[in-house]
């Protein structure tokens, strides 16, 4: 590496720190490149923010629930609950791809109008590539890159698969939103797909009877005790056109970091997900036998639970233990 | 001459005209008038439909360029200045605003002593076709159908006459719908605002026989004449049979089917654009033909709307074609001519089944209002346009000028010196802004105030708000103002793009391959998926180009990022910046792309990203193309580049240049 980067690199970092859009934006482009060279720059990124991500106290939201219950809506009617409270908001809005082309269509900031026009907010989407290094494996790091530089990142996927799941899963605190009158929702809570959420929305209160039979069968099913402990899932109703039902929703949510802040667990989580991303990562690039040669899933993330680390470089390393040659 | 006593009545002739001012708009009208036009077609500007003051800052570059601004009574004053309401019929393609437009006209017409109840005209009054196609909505679906709803009890009420909705299927065809979609999804629109203005309680049940006679429709006519002939005949048939059974009407005049229309524009073309000529005539036959189903009111588009505005000469030409079509033929002599064609039933039939199929599909989804909202409809439309888009491209549905018959002499029509098209006067935004800013001075502000409030709380408390909207326009309340209260009240919407269709074959295969290819190439070596921000800025609703675009990009392995209609220069820079894109295409037809071009760039240059190459794509004059080019924008799409492959080609090429990669692929 040539002093030259070094020097660029550092002042990427300050730029991302001062949460200067320009520098916000081109952070997240070199996470997203895949060449050799973006890689070790990449790489090298994560090093000089590490010292901030690792002790972020800002809060990580994963919100997920089937199509159509109105995520991006509600995100945008979050979001302009916070910029009341004066917190910045950064957001990554993950789509699905196009088996065919790998293209994509990124519409999810399409409700979102009136408040991205706000300097405190910003937004990258991504698409979940068939053929750009996986499912999205770019939204862990760059998730760590907005803790930053902004008071609360939302993770906003699509759940129409296990991983889009499990990128909202990552979370500090994972949001299901549930569309009343589909049966969808119910399922998709009872066959366990979605690790337990710690806040559970029926939106579009507004459509009556429909929508309070959704929010009551929701209570039935699910078990309000979350298994983190100490922590009662609370099952909420909005509706983020008529805007009703979001201060109580913003105040659940900061109450849940609260919580893991009091209980001192929010370190302790990031560390994990991290390691389950890592997993995930080696998982799809060379499968079961790869993570076996690494010590096997549980030992796996034990070890690189352990402590703070960039996560790149554990990546990494990983690949050099499968003595693959980056 | 013996025939004349026998002779029909030919429809009402209109143009759709207006532009520039309400002065300048006025001296057209009373032009018009004097050759021989029957009727007024008011053609607002976009800010006036959109419910913004010509001074507001979304309304840049947009006074004046697709209709006439009216920013308050004083403007429909001169709008309609010697001429007297009592003897006009005036149609007024006006939607989230129309109960606004209305009530300056109620106003104006008390200020020339002419009693309201007396008023003729229509006010189109459909804002579902809007989240569809038009893109001129403010409020979202439910407080918007309310407010067509209050519109049309509070005329069929006090002004007898008046037609209070077109619906539209007019705007659907230029979307793309298909005849069957047209059918289908007009009088499934229909239904679902009767329905609403029943549900209102309004209106006395034994009265609502009114309400449905007054319902009329505004109805496009495409190429396919044949066919268009026997959509009109079913519209007709349909239309008799949904008011006898839905609404129980015992009178056949109540249920007459009554449309104007204007026939296609999506099928005119740059290209040759002299063929247009052919092409509107034989769009008009489709309406005329066929006695049983003819149009009540005909307004033709000029040969020149794909190259820009039209001018008075053009307008005069496509009045010309309908008055020859009226007078000199002997079409009027006749009763219906298909009587007994039992090919002309075949299809009629054929028509009806499918369209009864697709209502039963809008049906089950809970009808017309949650399938815009549910984006079921949109995304039928762009999936129509996109097949349309591929025929054209396969050749496998042909344009003469386009994909076959290219090669052309130099056409003498557009050798003028103004290209054969009209400008509008740069003055006339600057203008209009001082005469608004003068009108805000001298009125009285109390009475303003007071009107506003009344407005709000009708508004909060589901009392029809025309009364309280007249009494705003006497106030001397603007545009504006009377939108700002009521998106208070309603809060504003943003329909579903419709964009998210499955991957549409068809199409030539090879050509999408090889741009998908070259795509991947240079995703590998850029590192990451090449992306894309297609950009509507402004307040021009047309988004066809903007969708298919979208569409091909995501085909072609392109990572989109779209947002719908009426974006913000800002908003549009920033996203570029937030999502990291290599290229930013726009999309403008109200021929605001010089200012809003200067604007992007401006905010790309604040944001320090205006290293990211830009290309528009719209009906853009040469000139102003030429002007584009010089300023930095990479490519000038038009309505000739119908070779969405090439699009995309270009689009690559533009960013690999701007990247310092080799013109091909390694």
């Amino acid at each position: 590496m040539t002093p030259g980067v070094t020097a660029d690199l550092q002042a990427l970092a300050e730029g991302v720190r001062a949460g200067q859009r320009p520098a916000v934006a081109a952070a997240l482009n070199l996470l997203d490149d895949q060449r050799a060279v973006s890689r070790t720059q990449a790489t090298a990124l994560m090093t000089q923010l590490l010292p901030h991500y690792s002790v972020s106290t800002a809060q990580m939201i994963g919100i997920t629930g089937p199509p159509g219950a109105g995520k991006s809506s509600l995100t945008a009617a979050l979001i302009s609950h916070w910029l009341e409270h004066k917190q910045r908001v950064g957001v990554i809005a993950v789509d699905p791809s196009s088996p065919v082309s790998g293209g994509a269509l990124l519409g999810d900031r399409l409700r979102m109008t009136s408040e991205v026009d706000n300097q405190h907010v910003f937004i990258r989407s991504l698409s979940n590539r068939g053929q750009f290094g996986g499912l999205s494996q770019e939204v862990w790091p760059m998730s760590l890159v907005m803790l930053c530089c902004f008071d609360i990142v939302i993770v906003e996927t699509v759940g129409v698969g296990q991983r889009e799941v499990d990128i909202a899963s990552s979370c500090d605190t994972t949001c299901f939103v549930a569309q009343p009158g589909s049966g969808d929702s119910i399922q998709f809570l009872k066959a366990g797909i979605l690790e337990v959420p710690h806040v559970v929305v029926v939106n579009k209160e507004d459509m009556g009877a429909v929508a309070t039979r959704t929010l009551a069968e929701l209570s039935g099913v699910l078990n309000p005790n979350h298994p983190d402990g100490g922590w009662t899932v609370p099952v909420l109703a909005t509706s983020a056109t008529r805007r009703s039902g979001i201060a109580p929703l913003g105040n659940t949510l900061a109450a849940h970091h609260q919580h893991l802040l009091a209980t001192q667990r929010l370190q302790v989580r990031r560390r994990e997900h991290q390691a389950r991303w890592l997993l995930r990562c080696i998982e799809d690039e060379y499968g079961k036998k790869g993570v076996l040669q690494l010590g096997g899933a549980p030992a796996f993330i034990k070890e690189f639970s352990a402590h703070s680390a960039n996560p790149l470089e554990q990546y990494s390393a990983c690949l050099q233990r499968l003595s693959i040659t980056h | 001459m013996s025939k004349d006593s026998t002779r029909e009545r030919p429809w009402l002739m209109r143009t759709y005209s207006g532009h520039s001012s309400a002065r300048a708009s006025n001296a057209l009208y009373r032009t018009n008038l004097g050759k021989g036009q029957t009727g007024l077609s008011v053609a607002f500007d976009l800010p006036t439909q959109t419910g913004y003051d010509s001074d507001h800052p979304l309304a840049r570059g947009e006074v004046g360029k697709v209709g006439v601004p009216i920013d308050h009574i004083g403007d429909m004053e001169l709008l309609f200045d010697q001429i007297p309401l009592d003897q006009m019929n005036t149609s007024m393609t006006i939607n989230a605003t129309a109960p606004w437009l209305l009530a300056l006209y109620v106003a104006v017409a008390e200020k020339q002593g002419v009693d309201p109840a007396t008023l003729q005209g229509t006010t189109q009054n459909d804002v579902i076709k809007e989240y569809l196609s038009r893109g001129t909505y403010i409020f979202p679906p439910e407080p918007s159908v309310r407010l067509t709803t209050d519109l049309i009890s509070y005329t069929v009420a006090n002004i007898p006459r008046w037609n209070p909705t077109n619906i539209c299927s007019y705007h659907l065809q230029e979307a793309g719908a298909t005849p069957t979609q047209e059918l289908a999804y007009a009088l499934c629109t229909a239904t679902a605002i009767l329905d609403a203005v029943q549900a209102s309680g309004q209106i006395a049940p034994e009265r609502f026989q009114d309400v449905v006679a007054r319902i009329s429709f505004f109805v496009n006519a495409g190429i396919r004449f044949v066919e268009e002939t026997c959509k009109m005949r079913a519209f007709t048939r349909m239309w008799d049979e949904i008011a006898q059974q839905r609404y129980g009407v015992e009178d056949p005049k109540a249920r007459r089917f009554r449309y104007g229309v204007q026939v296609n524009s999506l099928g005119l073309t740059e290209a040759q654009p002299e063929n247009n000529v052919q092409r509107i005539v034989l769009e008009m036959l489709a309406v005329t033909l066929s006695r049983d189903a003819r149009a009540r009111a005909i307004q033709l588009p000029a040969w020149n709307e794909a190259l820009g505005l039209p001018r008075p000469w053009d307008q005069q030409w496509a009045l010309r074609m309908q008055q020859v079509l009226a007078l000199e033929t002997d079409l009027l002599e006749y009763d219906d001519l298909f009587e007994g064609s039992t090919v002309i039933e075949a299809k009629v039939q054929e028509l009806i089944a499918g369209a009864r199929a697709e209502m039963a599909r809008v049906a089950e989804q809970g009808g017309m209002v949650q399938c815009v909202d549910n984006g079921y409809v949109k995304r039928e439309l762009v999936q129509s346009h996109t097949r349309r888009m591929r025929d054209i491209e396969s050749g496998a549905l042909k344009i003469v000028g386009v994909n076959c018959f290219e090669k052309t002499a130099e056409s003498p029509l557009t050798a003028g010196g103004d290209s054969g098209i009209m400008k509008v006067d740069e003055r006339a935004e600057r203008e209009q802004i001082e005469s608004l800013l003068a009108f805000r001075q001298q009125r009285d502000s109390q009475r303003v105030a007071a009107a506003l409030d009344a407005l709000r709380h009708a508004a909060v408390n589901g009392d029809n708000v025309m009364p309280a909207s007249i009494e705003c326009a006497r106030a001397g309340v603007t545009t504006g103002e009377w939108s700002e209260v009521l998106r208070g009240v309603f809060g504003e919407y943003r329909a579903p793009t419709g964009v998210d269709i499955s991957t549409a074959s068809g199409g030539d295969e090879d050509a999408m391959a090889a741009v998908r290819a070259r795509v991947l190439a240079t995703s590998a070596e850029l590192g990451r998926p090449l992306r894309l921000l297609i950009g509507k800025p402004g307040l021009d609703g047309h988004s066809n180009g903007a969708e298919q675009i979208a569409v091909k990009g995501r085909d072609a392995g392109f990572e989109v990022v779209y947002e719908g209609i009426r974006l913000t220069p800002a908003h549009i820079a920033r996203a570029a910046q937030e999502e990291g894109v290599h290229l930013i295409g726009l999309s403008v037809l109200s021929g605001s792309h010089l200012e809003l071009v200067e604007d992007i760039q401006q905010e790309m240059r604040k944001l320090n990203a205006d290293d990211v190459p830009l290309v528009i794509g719209g009906i853009i004059p040469s000139d102003d193309a030429q002007q584009l080019q010089e300023r930095g924008v990479k490519a000038v799409f038009t309505p000739k580049d119908v070779d969405m492959n090439q699009i995309m080609h270009r689009m690559v090429d533009i960013i690999r240049q701007s990247h310092g990669l080799p013109a091909t692929a390694a």
